[in-house]
């Protein structure tokens, strides 16, 4: 069985210039800076987009700045926090607005949750398929069991019921874990 | 925007809850963070060469998007970032 890198292994590979394993950092943490823009700090569709860009170019090209391999989920939080904040501050000095005050406590505990799903996720590439993409596909790409069914090749009367067993096997992991 | 999950153990609804609060980021997105690596020779050439010529540095700073276009690279947001970085300006 394939095991999933960790995120420390993950960064030492990146700084030896192995492609695969920066397409790997990039594909894990997506979502979490796709997240961090768009939830905790509601910036638009565009503003996002720079947002991310900007975050895995500094990642990229500041990689030998992080002290710790394994410290790269909060350095990732660090900055995109800081650059989604400079981004919407930017936005209201164009507008010149005077309410609306960045609500960054709000966005803290944001953060804290989505920190909370990065370990449910973790746990989820532990768990494995086809588990990962049962769930992934129903809870994280909003999939119907008819579509989920006909990707899988499974019939759709079955899906609700394997969701529920997949729900199982990952409470057990993450039980496993704390 | 206020997220509701309620912290109370690692039941399934609330597993189901964390699940949702990563959706996939748009795949395009994705894939232009993924080409950095195949840009690096491109821009450590940019780069060296700005090092030695400040006229061409200044010509790199005022338009990173054609300088990388004049070496035949895409110059996609996220290498555009990267060269910015590199050349000690962002």
């Amino acid at each position: 069985m394939l095991t999933t890198p960790s995120d420390a292994e993950l960064v030492a590979r990146c700084r030896r210039g192995d492609a695969e394993a920066w397409n790997a950092l990039v594909e894990r943490f997506s979502r979490y800076v796709y997240a961090i823009c768009v939830r905790a700090f509601g910036l638009s569709r565009d503003d996002a987009e720079d947002v991310f860009q900007e975050v895995f170019a500094r990642v990229y090209e500041r990689l030998d700045e992080l002290r710790s391999d394994a410290a790269i989920r909060p350095w990732i939080a660090q900055l995109t926090r800081r650059l989604c904040i400079d981004r919407l501050r930017a936005g209201r000095r164009e507008v010149a607005t005077e309410e609306d005050a960045l609500d960054e406590p709000a966005a803290d505990e944001t953060l804290a949750q989505l920190d909370e799903a990065m370990a449910v996720r973790a746990c989820l590439d532990a768990v494995g398929d086809p588990c990962r993409e049962i769930l992934d596909r129903f809870f994280c790409r909003d999939e119907s069991y008819k579509t989920i069914g006909e990707a899988l090749g499974l019939p759709s009367g079955t899906i609700a019921s394997r969701i529920s067993r997949c729900l199982g096997k990952l409470r057990e992991q993450m039980e496993g874990r704390s | 925007m206020r997220l509701v999950v309620e912290m109370t153990g690692h039941d399934e609804e609330r597993l189901a809850a964390l699940l949702r609060l990563l959706p996939p980021a748009p795949a395009g997105w994705v894939e232009a963070a993924q080409q950095l690596p195949a840009a690096r020779t491109v821009i450590d050439s940019i780069v060296a060469r700005a090092e030695a010529d400040a006229a061409y540095r200044a010509r790199v700073l005022s338009d990173l998007e054609a300088a990388l276009e004049a070496e035949g690279h895409e110059a996609s947001p996220s290498v555009v970032a990267a060269l910015r970085i590199r050349l000690g300006n962002g």
